[in-house]
């Protein structure tokens, strides 16, 4: 069984991070979208945990910034999530459509 | 001393029976209201027959003064404030008492006006039973009695003008009491108006006296006066004197304030009676009488007084011989002998003055409560055309009226005969010409008076009946008791109160040896030592005697005769021209002269006259001048300089309001507000390129941008 190191986590968390960016990019639907930046927080979330775990062989168990910090990111993306749904309804009952590409007015 | 001291309660009774109409009459019956008022009014007559009684005989004991009782002080104190200083220098102080004055004078006055005033009040009870107002009437009436009283009774001017103007106020209501007709109230107003004219003149007169005297009680004003400190022909005393005149003028109908008085005869008859003829028309002589002291010093006041007494009288006498209405020719012979009392005053006959409005007050009253029965027996028509033969069918009013015609025409022994002659015999005795005119003027109004007073009774009473209705021909029936009673009593008194001045000349030949005739001796106190200085200008003379021409002339007696003469002369003229006149007779002066009848049937066209030059009613030309023509005037400077202004003023603020908008909208929200706000949108037009509203391409730019760092730190 071939260990899983930390590089492992860190690759694991790149290809989610470029799996949101590219929804994110992509996607019309802005509830895939807002799904994509989900990924790609949690994207973040695997890199601090993975090196809180790094950081814990080296310094000890009371290491623990990393995991701390992924727990304030999730509560964000909560809140982020709870928020842009609001908008997302807002613009849907205005709009009678969830596609990005129809926001287009702040343009010149 | 049971009643001097409580003289208060002569004006307080009236008033007070006034304040019970003013206040619960409505819900009175008439009996309770007569009652009441005509009580109260007898109450104050047996009032003031005590004060008299008890005057007199406290006056023997105390040197003649006049007695004084002070209720309080009333304007004014002792403890400095109106303080001023007088004339002269001294310091003085305003002060007016709520104080009340018996002296012979008042006494005279107080006995007529409450004696008089009684009869009238009972008169009135059966007058006007049948009419609406009946509380209202006699509410009027005591508070007329209250405001004369004080007017007669007050121990200074100021309180005297609280009753000349309460009189003048009570004169205003009663004349227009019948305040529905339009003529009334007007007659009403004219009363009043022409009243404040007179007013204002009494009101500088005193403002004269209280800054040259420095006091306006008669005892302080007739002791500095009689003091010998002020030269006879003073500038200031002839100018407070011709003022206080003024005022006498407006209250007792002189020219050129007469106007008044002819029209005041709307109001009912017994107000007529007791206010426009037997009391409040004398206050301005009373008003002059009580400062004869300050006249005497004032030669040229006393010349105008008798001028201007003498001109009404005559002036008034010949508008009446052709008056038609029975009440205006009683109007017109009030004003006529008005004036004789002034006349008297004039040449310094004052105890004369007095003693004629003394009798006057009998028998003119008695002429009107005569002329009211004649017109309640006639229905209400006062037109004398309508009339004729009464005589026999209201016997009492005929008899009655016939002895007042008789005093005012001057036939012996009745009571006008030895007032006016008196008169006349002090205006032939001052010296100088023009005195003997003034005579002249007398004797011709005398002759006038007896002429239209016996028209008055031929058209009445003895002339064939030309009334036009049978219903009132039918009607006519004598008045109840409650009015020939007083009728009665008024007729013995206008008989006889003439012998309370029986002239010295007459009385000498039954054997008398008195200086003067008693009416003279009872009031010399208060007339003390003034002989008809008149003529006798020189300060010395003021404490002369009686004239020596009468004592000795025998011209007064022919005088007598000559005017009993013009009596008598007058009653056969007006006997052959109306013995039997019919309907539509022609009077005797239109077929001598129609224009001069109508001049006269026209009161010398003095009205209009006055409509023209004073109330501007009827315009001069194109000219309207006048309080209508002062209005009209500053109706139109109001309107064209005024109100000009107003909207010159209106029109620099829109121009104003205008220069400030086009600022505020070019320059403030021009450069100020718009100004930055195109500034910014220049600003904006570049940036905008920038945008183009897709949300992804913004996403796209940033992971790019986040690549294109990644390979810069990475690889650089």
């Amino acid at each position: 069984m071939l260990d899983i190191s930390t590089l492992h986590y860190l690759v694991l968390g790149a290809a989610l991070f470029l799996l949101g960016v590219i929804g994110v990019l992509t996607r019309r639907n802005v509830v895939i979208v807002l799904m994509s930046i989900e990924l790609i927080l949690n994207a973040v979330n695997l890199n601090l945990v993975a090196f809180s775990r790094y950081w814990q062989g080296i310094h000890g168990a009371s290491a623990l910034h990393g995991q701390v910090f992924a727990i304030f990111v999730i509560t964000d993306a909560a809140a982020e999530a709870a928020v842009g749904l609001g908008i997302l309804i807002a613009f849907f009952r205005n709009k009678e459509t969830v596609n990005v590409d129809e926001v287009n007015l702040l343009k010149w | 001393m049971l009643f001097l001291d409580h003289i208060y309660l002569i004006p307080l009774l009236p008033a007070f029976g006034a304040a019970i109409m003013f206040f619960f009459g409505r819900r009175l019956q008439k009996s309770t209201v007569s009652a009441i008022c005509v009580g109260a009014v007898v109450l104050a007559f047996i009032m003031a027959c005590g004060c008299v009684l008890q005057y007199n005989v406290w006056a023997d004991a105390n040197n003649h003064q006049p007695y004084q009782k002070i209720l309080y002080t009333w304007l004014g104190s002792d403890t400095g404030h109106l303080n001023y200083l007088a004339k002269g220098g001294t310091q003085a102080s305003f002060q007016a008492d709520a104080g009340f004055l018996l002296d012979p004078l008042s006494s005279i006055w107080l006995l007529f006006v409450t004696g008089v005033g009684m009869l009238i009040h009972i008169y009135s009870t059966g007058y006007m039973a049948h009419e609406g107002g009946y509380y209202r009437f006699f509410g009027y009436l005591n508070l007329f009695m209250f405001s004369m009283l004080t007017l007669i009774l007050a121990n200074n001017y100021v309180l005297m003008f609280v009753g000349w103007e309460g009189v003048g106020l009570c004169s205003y209501l009663l004349i227009g009491f019948y305040f529905h007709r339009k003529s009334a109230s007007d007659a009403a107003n004219k009363a009043f108006i022409v009243n404040r004219i007179g007013d204002a003149g009494f009101l500088l007169g005193m403002f004269f006296i209280a800054w040259y005297l420095g006091s306006l009680r008669y005892v302080d004003v007739n002791h500095l006066a009689r003091s010998g400190q002020f030269q006879i022909g003073d500038p200031i005393i002839t100018a407070a004197t011709l003022l206080l005149f003024v005022g006498a003028c407006g209250k007792s109908a002189q020219l050129p304030l007469y106007v008044w008085l002819p029209d005041a005869m709307e109001g009912p008859t017994p107000v007529s009676a007791l206010i426009h003829a037997a009391t409040m028309v004398t206050a301005g002589v009373y008003m002059v009488a009580r400062s004869n002291a300050l006249f005497v010093l004032a030669p040229t006041s006393m010349k105008v007084v008798a001028v201007v007494g003498a001109l009404t009288a005559i002036f008034a006498a010949s508008i009446g011989l052709v008056q038609n209405d029975i009440k205006r020719v009683l109007a017109y012979s009030t004003v006529s002998q008005l004036g004789y009392m002034f006349l008297a005053l004039g040449v310094g006959a004052f105890a004369a003055g007095v003693f004629h409005v003394f009798t006057h007050a009998f028998f003119k009253a008695l002429l009107f409560l005569g002329a009211g029965s004649v017109i309640h027996a006639m229905s209400g028509e006062q037109d004398m055309r309508n009339m004729g033969g009464l005589a026999r069918k209201i016997p009492v009013t005929y008899r009655t009226m016939l002895i007042a015609t008789l005093a005012i025409a001057g036939i012996p022994p009745f009571a006008g005969f030895f007032s006016k002659d008196e008169i006349l015999w002090q205006a032939w005795t001052s010296e100088g010409v023009a005195y003997h005119l003034l005579w002249i003027i007398g004797y011709a109004t005398a002759l006038m008076t007896a002429f239209y007073m016996f028209r008055l009774i031929y058209l009445t009473f003895w002339s064939p009946s030309r009334v036009t209705s049978h219903e009132v021909e039918h009607h006519i029936h004598e008045s109840p008791a409650s009015m020939t009673m007083p009728l009665v009593v008024l007729a013995v008194m206008s008989l006889f109160a003439g012998f309370l001045g029986f002239p010295q000349s007459l009385a000498r030949l039954v054997g008398s040896h008195a200086e003067t005739n008693r009416f003279e001796a009872y009031l010399a106190p208060v007339f003390a030592k003034e002989a008809p200085v008149f003529a006798k200008e020189e300060p010395g003379q003021l404490a002369a005697g009686t004239k020596e021409e009468e004592k000795t002339s025998p011209t007064e007696y022919l005088l007598m005769i000559l005017s009993v003469g013009a009596a008598a002369l007058g009653w056969y003229m007006a006997g052959r021209s109306y013995r039997n006149v019919g309907r539509g007779y022609i009077e005797p002066i239109e077929a001598i002269s129609p224009p001069v009848y109508a001049t006269l049937l026209n009161k010398y066209y003095v009205d209009e006259g006055y409509d023209y030059v004073f109330t501007g009613r009827k315009k001069l030309g194109d000219v309207r001048l006048g309080a209508m023509g002062l209005g009209e005037a500053s109706s139109w400077f109001d309107a064209n300089v005024i109100d000009g202004a107003v909207n010159a003023a209106g029109w620099m603020t829109r121009v104003a309001a205008r220069i400030s908008a086009w600022w505020d909208k070019w320059i403030i929200d021009g450069i100020g507000v718009n100004g930055p706000a195109i500034i910014a949108r220049m600003l904006s037009y570049p940036t905008r390129l920038l945008e183009w509203g897709l949300v992804q391409w913004y996403a796209l730019v940033m992971t790019a941008g986040l690549v294109g760092f990644v390979f810069y730190y990475v690889y650089r």
